[in-house]
């Protein structure tokens, strides 16, 4: 572990490279960050407004995209709460129980991280497509779960349950459960517990894995691409809507559309800051957890 | 106390909404898909890539036909994508109505799952083909690499931009349009393929074929999976000397971006590509629609889809009905049939495109 405290005052003493290698360190730096960032970044909103604000805001009065706007925020709606609901109640088994299987279930969860969302979309087509092995019974009851929209949450639901409990679990393990036995000690009940002790104490570790959630929800396209059918206005979220913009030479709503999901990266980021700005206010122990996978990854 | 008491009770609230919110969306999700049976009639049109813009234009053209002719009306959904991709989606359950797929094979590959009829190509007139297009060359203005012919393509230095013939059906037409014009150029007429007499000399030129076009993929430096995907990587990206493309493809290209970027260069002999057109047999009993449904492909043959094809740059099959202007734009080329060359699509997606085919032992990314 660093002791960042320790060396702190030290570093200056220790700095012995010249003015100029800093610089040109901090100015490689920066360069790359605005090459592969900002310029990238910039051109989307430049390439959306290429053809005037009338043209931008025209983009989103297409009922094929409103239909993916409206798609996307529903599939959000549904994935994160759940995600939310699940992932407090795997952490707050992990954390604060012993049982067999623990090992087991944390590496579970950590899963949708490690697979490429191409084989978490086609596991859904092997598990309802029509050849899938619960297909045949699907058909035979009328329910469409591939193509439609309810596959198109279980894709994402799929992709995103990691955000929240990976956020959770090492928060609660490094708090331990003394505050809940406690008020177990004090005639608490389970539910008493949860709701006054231990749900105040992660309450901005939630927060911060439902932004992060929320974020891949409405930004995953890989799993999405493959159980969607692409139907137009029907089962398009917005990122494959903006794939089959550009693909039909439709440049600036193409852009108009990323520029959505571009403003929903950067309020993401803003939220996070904030999130972060509070826990280091409130709690001792900042959230300085090792995460894997951007948001919009 | 009391405000630790007004925290939990916020935080229950919260949660309790949280699950609410989440179980009424979910509910919402499920209800929304069985909402749909009101008056009106929704077909779902699963396509290839480049239909994109003549179905566009299509599809409001036959809306309003039904609604004169029958009061009702019908919204038409649209997927497009590779067709070998948009067929697999079919077989795993995507409920197309009909399917306007690239080539026949794509649809035969749906009847082999019991979706439709294994004889569904003498449904429609012309196998099914409402529209017909063939291969051209798409090159950067003024021709800087002096491309004439498929000859051209195999120069040392030229890339040659063409997608997957595995997931593309485009794709599979250039392939064997190129194979062709080498078959042609060995036997000079394609007519002695069936002549016993010429058999020493069309296995020679089967194989000069094979030769030219593993020349030919050697100069191809990425196969995208779809035809669209192809264009944008030559169009957008800028990569390659030249893109084999339908014939509808390059003529859209050159119209979106402008006709000062590109130019069309048609070969000495191309293919005729007739991307067919059914009605998915299961899908429409299960959905009531099959009336609809095939009103909608007639409609494609009638003097108004006629038009609506010649607009879109796909030849129409009679061209009686389409705008002369149109039918103007269309370069002579002289055209050979799959049935002739190949001896029909099945014949040649078992010889070059299947598992262990040709393609598989021509192709060897990075060689």
């Amino acid at each position: 572990m660093r002791t960042v405290a320790t060396t702190k005052p030290a570093r200056r003493s220790t700095l012995s490279e010249p003015v100029w290698v800093r610089w040109l360190l901090i100015g490689a730096a920066l360069s790359f960050l605005g090459l592969f960032l900002l310029i990238p970044l910039a051109a989307v909103f430049v390439e959306a407004f290429r053809k005037g604000v009338g043209a931008y805001f025209a983009a989103f009065r297409d009922p094929a995209a409103l239909a993916a706007i409206k798609l996307t925020l529903l599939v959000a709606a549904v994935a994160v709460p759940l995600n939310c609901v699940f992932g407090l109640a795997a952490s707050w088994a992990i954390a604060k129980f012993n049982f067999i299987g623990k090992h087991l279930l944390i590496t579970l969860i950590d899963l949708p991280f490690a697979v490429s969302p191409v084989i978490s979309g086609l596991i859904y087509i092997l598990l309802y497509g029509l050849n899938g092995w619960f297909g045949p019974w699907l058909a035979e009851h009328d329910i469409q779960i591939i193509f439609a929209v309810p596959g198109i949450v279980l894709a994402t639901l799929f992709v995103t349950f990691p955000f929240v409990a990976r956020e959770v679990i090492p928060l609660m393990q490094a708090q331990g459960a003394e505050d809940e036995e406690a008020a177990v000690t004090l005639g608490a009940s389970g539910w008493q517990t949860f709701f006054r002790v231990t749900l105040p104490n992660v309450k901005w570790a939630v927060l911060y894995g439902v932004i992060l959630c929320n974020a891949r929800a409405m930004g995953e396209f890989g799993a999405v691409s493959v159980v969607s059918g692409h139907i137009r206005g029907k089962t398009n979220t917005l990122p494959l809507h903006v794939e089959i913009l550009y693909n039909e030479y439709n440049f600036v709503a193409a852009f108009a559309a990323a520029s959505l999901l571009a403003i929903l990266a950067l309020a993401t980021l803003a939220l996070k800051s904030f999130v972060e700005w509070r826990t280091h206010r409130t709690a001792p122990n900042p959230l300085e957890i090792p995460y894997e996978g951007g948001p919009l990854a | 106390m009391t405000e630790h008491h007004g925290a939990g009770w916020v935080q229950r609230f919260g949660i309790g909404l949280l699950i609410v919110a989440s179980v009424a969306a979910a509910a919402w999700v499920v209800l929304s898909d069985h909402r749909e049976n009101t008056g009106s009639i929704h077909l779902l049109n699963v396509s290839y890539d480049p239909t994109r813009e003549l179905y566009q234009e299509f599809n409001p053209a036959f809306a309003k036909y039904w609604k004169e002719k029958t009061g009702q009306d019908v919204i038409i959904e649209q997927s497009h994508g590779g067709a070998g991709k948009q067929a697999r989606a079919v077989i795993d359950g995507l409920e197309a109505d009909v399917v306007t797929l690239a080539l026949a094979y794509d649809i035969d590959e749906i009847a082999s799952r019991g979706l439709l009829p294994a004889d569904w190509q003498r449904r429609l007139p012309q196998n099914s083909a409402p529209y017909t297009s063939t291969i051209v060359f798409l090159v950067r203005k003024g021709n800087p690499r002096g491309i004439r012919d498929w000859d051209d393509l195999v120069r040392p230095g030229v890339e040659v931009i063409t997608p997957n013939p595995k997931t593309s059906g485009g794709a599979r037409w250039n392939y064997l349009a190129a194979w062709a014009y080498a078959l042609k150029k060995e036997l000079g007429d394609l007519k002695r393929l069936d002549d016993p007499a010429a058999a020493d000399d069309v296995k020679k030129a089967q194989e000069k074929a094979r030769q030219f076009v593993t020349e030919l993929y050697k100069h191809v430096p990425v196969l995208d999976s779809g035809a669209r995907g192809s264009t944008n990587t030559f169009v957008q990206r800028g990569i390659g000397d030249v893109l084999l493309a339908w014939e509808n493809e390059a003529f859209l290209a050159v119209r979106e971006l402008g006709p000062d970027t590109f130019d069309i260069v048609v070969p000495s002999i191309s293919i005729l590509a007739q991307p067919p057109v059914t009605v998915v047999d299961k899908v429409v009993e299960k959905h009531g629609t099959r009336q609809a449904a095939e009103e909608y492909l007639k409609y494609l043959y009638s003097p108004e889809g006629q038009k609506i094809a010649a607009k879109h740059y796909y030849r129409p099959v009679d061209s009686q009905y389409a705008d002369p202007a149109d039918l103007e734009r269309f370069p002579k080329v002289q055209q050979v049939r799959i049935d002739e060359v190949f001896g029909g699509w099945q014949e040649a997606q078992k010889t070059h495109f299947n598992e262990g085919g040709l393609f598989d032992k021509i192709y060897q990314p990075g060689s």
